[in-house]
Order: C-alpha cells, then sequence, then structure tokens
C-alpha cells in the first residue's frame, strides 16, 4: 500500500473504500501481529471519521460558467 | 374591426370579457374559419375524465390548441397519438376563460406516420447499430461529486436537489445550466455536457428535464446529445420527462430513469442505508481485535498440534497396514502356499529340483513333495513336450 493518506482529508468514499480493505485484509489473517495492529487502529480511525461525515453532511451546490470556473449557488 | 375602432375612441376602459367576447364573435363571423381543414403533428393530447379529446396541432413553426367534445370523440374508430400526423376539420373560436383561440374539431384524418416521430426511430436504429448505446457502465457506490445539466430555472432541478439533500447530502453537486429547449438546445445541452465533464470532473453526471412534447423534448432526441453522453468520462444517468416519454438520450445514458427524481434515487445511496453500511463494517472490524486475534492465533496453535498428533497416530495406523498387506503377499509366494493348491515338487535323488522330462532316465528313483509328506517314486517312462 502506497503512503497513507491523512485521515480527516479523505472523502467518505475514500475512507469507506479504505476499511473495508483493511477489514478484508484483517480477516484473512495474513501477516504478523504487530501489523494488524497498525491495521486495526487505522480502521477504527477510519469508521469514525465515516460517521462524522455522515453526520455532518449538508449538501454543497456550486454553478458552473461557461468558462469552466465553479461559483456557489444560491 | 369596425367596433374595435369603437372601443379604441372610447374614453372609458372596457373589461376583458367584452374585448374576449367581441373577438370570439368577430373570429365565429368569418365563414372561412368555421369550415376548416387544418394539417399538423399532434402533441399533448390529452384525455380526461371528462371524455373530452384535448389536443395541440404543430408544425415547425407555429402550435394550434384543439378540441374535441365527447360526443364526436366516442364515435372516433382511432384515437390519435402525439406524434401522429393528422388532418382535422373544424371552427375556429376562442376559449374566453382562458384567452385563447382553438379549433373545434368535428372530424379527423389520418395523414400518414408523424414525421417527428419518424425521424426519432431513423435515428435510434441508426445510433443503435453503430453501437453507440452499448456502453454501461456500472454506478459508483458512493458518488462523490455529482454534476447535473438541466435547466437552471426547471422544477427538474429543483426535484433533484431536494432528493439528494434527503437522500445524500454527502455529495457535492455541481449544476451545468443550460437551456433544455429551443432551437439552439442541442447544442448548449451538449456542450454543458462537455464542460461538466471536463472542468469539474464528476463522478456521476445527472441529465435532466421534465416532461413535455416531442417537440419539447427534441435536444434530448438529438445526435449531438446522444454522442456528447458517450463521450463522458463521468457516469451519466438520464431522467427526462415521465415514465413514458424515452428519448434517444435515454438509450445513449449509462442508465435510464423515468424521471428527474428517479434519476437521483437510482444513482445515490440513502444515508440510512450508508450508516447501516457503516455498522456492518465496524462490526466486522471489532472482531479483529489485536486481543481477539491473539486468543484466534493460540487457538489455531492448539488445534495444529491436534492435528499434527492424529496425523502422526494415522501414519502409523497405515504403516502397520502396509506391513499386514506386504507380509501377506510374502505368504502367498511361499512354496508351501504353492503346494497348499495341488501343485508338487519332485527332486532327483541328488536333491536337485527336476524341470525337464530329459533330466531323468526310466528306473530313476525320485522324491515327491505334495503338501503333506514325500513321496518315493520310480520312473518308467519319460516323454518329452
Amino acid at each position: 500500500m502506497a503512503k497513507p493518506k491523512e485521515i480527516s482529508s479523505l472523502s467518505y468514499d475514500q475512507a469507506m473504500e479504505e476499511l473495508e480493505g483493511i477489514v478484508q485484509q484483517l480477516e484473512a489473517e495474513v501477516g504478523d501481529l504487530d501489523a494488524a495492529l497498525a491495521l486495526y487502529e487505522r480502521g477504527q480511525q477510519l469508521a469514525k471519521h465515516c460517521g462524522e461525515l455522515l453526520d455532518s453532511a449538508e449538501l454543497r451546490v456550486q454553478q458552473l460558467g461557461a468558462d469552466g470556473s465553479l461559483s456557489e449557488l444560491e | 374591426m369596425q367596433q374595435m375602432g369603437m372601443f379604441a375612441s372610447e374614453p372609458k376602459a372596457i373589461t376583458v370579457t367584452e374585448l374576449t367576447r367581441g373577438l370570439r364573435r368577430a373570429i365565429e363571423a368569418v365563414d372561412v374559419f368555421q369550415n376548416l381543414w387544418v394539417q399538423g403533428e399532434v402533441s399533448n393530447f390529452s384525455r380526461p375524465q371528462s371524455g373530452h379529446w384535448y389536443f395541440t396541432l404543430k408544425d415547425r413553426d407555429a402550435a394550434l390548441p384543439c378540441v374535441m367534445w365527447r360526443s364526436t370523440a366516442e364515435l372516433q374508430a382511432q384515437i390519435p397519438k402525439n406524434g401522429d400526423h393528422i388532418e382535422v376539420h373544424g371552427g375556429l373560436s376562442i376559449y374566453e376563460a382562458q384567452g385563447r383561440y382553438q379549433l373545434y374539431v368535428d372530424e379527423i384524418r389520418s395523414a400518414g406516420a408523424g414525421t417527428l416521430y419518424q425521424k426519432f426511430i431513423e435515428l435510434k436504429n441508426r445510433l443503435d447499430a453503430e453501437g453507440l448505446f452499448e456502453r454501461k457502465r456500472s454506478l459508483p457506490a458512493w458518488p462523490r461529486r455529482i454534476g447535473i445539466v438541466t435547466s437552471a430555472t426547471g422544477a427538474a432541478l429543483q426535484d433533484v436537489l431536494h432528493t439528494l439533500e434527503r437522500r445524500y447530502p454527502l455529495a457535492e453537486v455541481v449544476l451545468a445550466p443550460t437551456q433544455v429547449q429551443g432551437p439552439s438546445a442541442a447544442i448548449l445541452v451538449a456542450d454543458a455536457l462537455g464542460i461538466l465533464d471536463q472542468f469539474a470532473q464528476p463522478d456521476l453526471i445527472l441529465l435532466v428535464r421534465g416532461g413535455g412534447s416531442l417537440e419539447d423534448l427534441a435536444a434530448f432526441n438529438s445526435e449531438i446529445v446522444a454522442r456528447a453522453i458517450v463521450r463522458t468520462r463521468a457516469v451519466v444517468v438520464s431522467g427526462v420527462g415521465h415514465e413514458t416519454d424515452v428519448t434517444i438520450a435515454d438509450f445513449a445514458a449509462d442508465l435510464r430513469a423515468p424521471t428527474p427524481t428517479a434519476a437521483a434515487e437510482i444513482s445515490t445511496p440513502d444515508v440510512q442505508e450508508l450508516r447501516g453500511q457503516l455498522a456492518a463494517v465496524r462490526g466486522r472490524l471489532e472482531r479483529q481485535t489485536p486481543a481477539a486475534k491473539i486468543l484466534r492465533a493460540r487457538q489455531r496453535v492448539d488445534e495444529l498440534s491436534l492435528r499434527s498428533g492424529r496425523a502422526l497416530a494415522q501414519r502409523a495406523r497405515w504403516q502397520r497396514a502396509t506391513l499386514q498387506g506386504i507380509a501377506a503377499r510374502l505368504g502367498a509366494l511361499s512354496p508351501l502356499a504353492v503346494l497348499e493348491r495341488g501343485y508338487a515338487v519332485v527332486r532327483a535323488a541328488d536333491g536337485k529340483l527336476v524341470r525337464a522330462a530329459s533330466e531323468v532316465q526310466p528306473g530313476d528313483a525320485l522324491d515327491v513333495r505334495v503338501q503333506r509328506g514325500t513321496l518315493n517314486v520310480e520312473v518308467i517312462d519319460t516323454k518329452e513336450d
């Protein structure tokens, strides 16, 4: 795996995808206990992050200009 | 027209009813307006509970509202469909309550299949044969950025935004506003798709608009929009019109939804669903705590040693069985076992085994060993094979 990203910067889909990968890896029981411990801790942080994203989510709407620029709608 | 002049010179304003009624009488007074055959294409056909028929007769540049009363409608062999090219007979008048002139139809005759509809079928078949409708990609599980191509002022946009707000507030929405109707709508919609896909890089695009007649949906039935759809990197979900409206854009999209709201619904997970999903993954993670892992690792060691013990015993059993098998086979090879089967061993006086008649002479003494005991015999004669 590449260098793990800062969890707070992950979007829901990124965090969820990584979390599922970690759980599958842990369930496959490969690797030593040290690695498993690190994976488990990261998994917990990812799950917490996903929960927070769901709780705080608010639809953000932007409008695209003809030149490709984005501006907030409303 | 004289009356109009009279009205204009009056200082007092006339009522809407007076004006409308005046116009109606003027129109009804023109004989040629009361005995018309008009040809055009049917659109917005509706047949409410009342049993009357309402539709618009159209061609490229103009539209004529038409009514056929129930008493006449009931006698018609065929019910016109949108897109049908027909000729109607009737008289022109004004529906005062809405200030709208319309043709009161008393006869309908077919003028062949509608040309707009025919063009639609032709284009659909041509693009289909080209393979343009084959790209069907699966939807992103958790779309991050959702693009919307529609009119900024239409109800479709509000429907989609409300649905996304309720179901999936995680999304970041980018609207690419465009005209969806009118002569340049097709080009504008195609451009909006391209710019949105390129600059905002959404993972999903909803291409939506409310219902309308075949003419209103023309942009969504255009070749240029179909081609713009299959060029996008983002997955495209279309939701154009009502349940029954199917457009070329619907065929070209990765997925077709019957309405704008449905497009937003089928392409996003519900936030409640997501909470359940997250809880399930959390549960699986909790079964993988380090403590649980160590416990399981120990269990595994125990199990392995148990299994290796069982394996040794099994191996010993196998070896014993093999030995027994070999002993049995050895036993079968013992000469005594051969004798048991009725054979005999013949030796000469010097103890040599006799294998051929030529080895002995008549009068020689031989020992014949059978299973139980030995016979002393004398050779009477010999005979070679």
